[in-house]
């Protein structure tokens, strides 16, 4: 790498490393990008593009990509337009909408616990998830809503007593991981107690709930997703750059002017929002947001861990998943977090290995 | 020549753990005294195993049902549940225990379990697909893939944490654990919801369960557990030495490798049976050790010794507390291992100093 080229008029032209764009569609805004950021950005999302395309073609009826393409600008009516629009299209929208929650939620954990392994899967978010749907279905009843509330109540109460119990001067992250682990255990045999206690059928779907599945989603579940997550995106823009300053450390985010604790608490709640969204609409799919923003952080090549990228890297990872899951065992469809824990917690070994390399 | 290492803990043991680190019970005198109240407290636990249930059974009937046998329902119960119910509970306590211990030992980890090492849901993975994939479902052949389970997932994982010129520290491992578990737990749901039949059979093994299990899975395990706890009582001199750490311990002259080696043959014998036999049970390799050190102190043989009684303990009192609190229905010994065992393990980590051993 060339740290120092000469200009034209022979002074030394300094290398800044990132090569940034500066936008300023008014005077009052300006928007800084990273080109590779926005690059790596634009060549994922036409994966995603795709993937999805591909997705949106396979199955026991299958289609050409062309045909795919027309289905969806409207050119194609009849059989062709009712599986691509209305049966598999929801399927890969709900997929591109959770994963990027998912995405983001593990980049708002990461960086407010400045770890990469603080991402709510690890802190039994999705243990508690589980339970909570087989409360409900156990006690409430099984219909969409019912679990849903399940999941979420399950998995806040879960996130929340981890937190307090790791709470100790602060919450450090491998105090946390362990309480985790710890706090899983008890309800993973509550869980496997609900599951004895079952009927075979109750309990099989249960367990394919509780890994996390997009099997049987419709139209219906995209609008409430989508406004979720537009919401807690636009929040997330709203609070501008105090994650950022949060990273940087507790006393040097305090001296730049952040309220340390309020706004901790504040992406604390985003964060977990945005995980319950993902959870009640899908269940607790393992290990995205664990793995995507650290994808996302390799591929941008940040010095952190941003927003954008993870939530795209999110979204893909989310999709190619449940493509693996479906078509893999076909006929036999697998819950999409069986893929995401396999991939993610390989990813997760990895991650660990390099981690320890590097370090020490 | 061969070291000794000394009944005092030495120095450097000394000196690395905090005041107090001796044990409650000092003098071998008085740890000997100790073990024969935990001996009477294990005779007590055996009794209560027998007697507490649906119905109660007296020590009396007991006895007729092995002295006088004249096949009433009350003997009945006794000879075909309760009392292989109780030898299975004695076995896989020793088992699980010992295991905890000699992981604890090895990895020099206060923190390491089956469970948290992810050593059960390697067992786990390999006899659900045994069961599932290969449609086996007699413990004399799933045993055998548990082995193997147990074998893959504790090479892998101490592999994996001690990748680095740090080795193997505890929060490594750990982390290794969580990791490594998390992948196989979810290829075993994966193999379990392609295959419902095995997802069926496997969801009363997978909570971990005494109750249900005839004698002849107890008769089954109890060679491997026998020669895995001969292995672990072999090492547990020299065990005292890696406790120092690899340096000081090579200066002891204790063959290090060798050391690791056997103890870890012991866990995946004693891992691999008793999860075979009973499912996968958290909490008690990890609250026993801990306990017993803090009563006796760091010498692994005493550690060891108290352990095999005080296992069983947990173990038989575990099952009888899940026969209790939701009679007349019944709560399997590994959930409530589990209540029991993970506050105490935030306890544990809640303490300034987790990683000291």
């Amino acid at each position: 790498m060339k740290a120092l080229t000469r200009r034209q008029d022979g002074a030394p032209r300094v290398d800044f490393g990132h090569r940034v764009m500066v936008l300023r569609p008014s005077a009052a805004v300006s928007v800084r990008l990273s080109v590779r950021t926005t690059v790596v950005c634009a060549i994922l999302l036409l994966l995603t593009l795709v993937v999805g395309v591909l997705a949106l073609g396979t199955g026991e009826f299958s289609l050409p990509p062309d045909q795919v393409v027309r289905a969806l600008t409207g050119q194609e009516s009849g059989w062709a337009r009712l599986v691509v629009v209305e049966w598999r299209l929801p399927r890969v929208v709900l997929a591109l909408l959770i994963g990027s929650a998912l995405g983001l939620s593990g980049a708002v954990f990461q960086s407010l616990m400045r770890n990469p392994l603080g991402s709510p899967d690890v802190i039994g978010f999705n243990t508690g998830a589980y339970t909570g749907v087989l409360v409900a279905t156990a006690y409430v009843g099984h219909d969409y809503a019912q679990t849903s509330v399940g999941a979420l109540v399950g998995g806040l109460l879960t996130a929340a007593v981890v937190y307090l119990l790791a709470y100790r001067q602060g919450v450090q992250g491998f105090r946390l991981i362990i309480v985790g682990i710890a706090v899983s255990a008890v309800l993973g045999s509550v869980n496997q107690w609900f599951i004895i206690k079952a009927d075979l059928q109750t309990a099989y779907a249960a367990a394919l709930w509780g890994q996390g599945s997009l099997n049987d989603l419709s139209w219906d579940q995209v609008p409430p997703v989508a406004y979720a997550v537009g919401a807690l995106s636009l929040l997330l823009v709203a609070m501008g750059p105090s994650l950022r300053l949060l990273e940087l450390g507790d006393d040097a985010a305090s001296a730049l002017g952040v309220r340390r604790e309020p706004v901790r608490l504040a992406y604390l709640a985003v964060g977990v929002a945005l995980t319950a969204v993902a959870t009640a609409a899908a269940g607790p799919i393992s290990f995205v947001a664990l793995a995507a923003p650290q994808i996302a952080a390799r591929l941008t090549r940040a010095p952190g861990i941003a927003l954008v990228p993870s939530a795209v890297t999110g979204a893909l990872l989310l999709l190619v998943g449940d493509f693996l899951a479906v078509r893999l065992f076909a006929p036999t469809q697998l819950p999409v977090g069986v893929v995401t824990v396999s991939l993610g917690g390989a990813y997760f070994a990895w991650l660990l290995a390099r981690n320890t390399r590097g370090r020490k | 020549m061969r070291a000794r290492v000394s009944d005092r803990p030495p120095r450097a043991v000394k000196a690395q753990r905090s005041a107090g680190t001796t044990g409650i019970a000092a003098s071998d005198a008085r740890r000997a005294g100790w073990l024969l109240a935990c001996v009477a407290l294990l005779a007590v636990a055996c009794l209560l195993s027998i007697a507490v249930g649906t119905r109660t059974i007296g020590v009396h009937t007991t006895w007729d049902a092995f002295a006088h046998y004249t096949g009433t329902d009350e003997q009945t119960i006794v000879r075909e549940l309760r009392v292989p119910r109780l030898v299975l509970g004695l076995l896989t306590g020793v088992a699980l225990g010992v295991c905890g211990a000699l992981i604890q030992a090895v990895t020099r980890n206060p923190l390491a379990d089956t469970q948290i090492l992810g050593v059960n849901a390697g067992a786990a993975l390999f006899v659900v697909f045994a069961v599932g994939v290969l449609g086996l479902t007699s413990i004399w052949s799933y045993v055998w893939f548990a082995f193997a389970g147990v074998a893959v997932a504790m090479v892998a994982v101490y592999a994996l944490g001690s990748i680095g010129r740090g080795g193997a520290t505890p929060v490594r491992l750990t982390l290794a654990g969580v990791a490594l578990g998390a992948v196989m737990d979810g290829l075993s749901a994966g193999i379990r919801l392609v295959r419902p039949r095995a997802f069926d059979y496997l969801r009363f093994w997978d909570v971990g369960t005494l109750g249900g299990r005839p004698m002849s899975i107890a008769l089954a395990v109890a060679p491997f557990i026998g020669v895995g706890l001969l292995l672990a009582l072999t090492v547990a001199r020299s065990l005292n030495a890696v406790a120092m750490g690899d340096d000081i311990a090579r200066s002891l002259g204790a063959d290090i490798t060798r050391t690791r080696v056997l103890a870890v043959l012991a866990v995946m014998l004693l891992a691999g049976a008793s999860t075979a036999a009973v499912g996968p049970i958290g909490f008690v390799g990890l609250m026993v050790p801990h306990a017993v050190r803090w009563l006796v102190g760091p010498d692994q043989r005493w550690i060891l010794a108290f352990t095999v009684v005080c296992a069983p303990v947990l173990m038989l009192s575990a099952d009888v507390i899940g026969r209790l609190v939701i009679r007349p229905a019944e709560l399997q010994a590994g959930i409530v291992t589990a209540f029991v065992g993970a506050p105490v393990l935030i306890w544990m980590v809640r303490r300034s100093n987790v990683s000291a051993l």
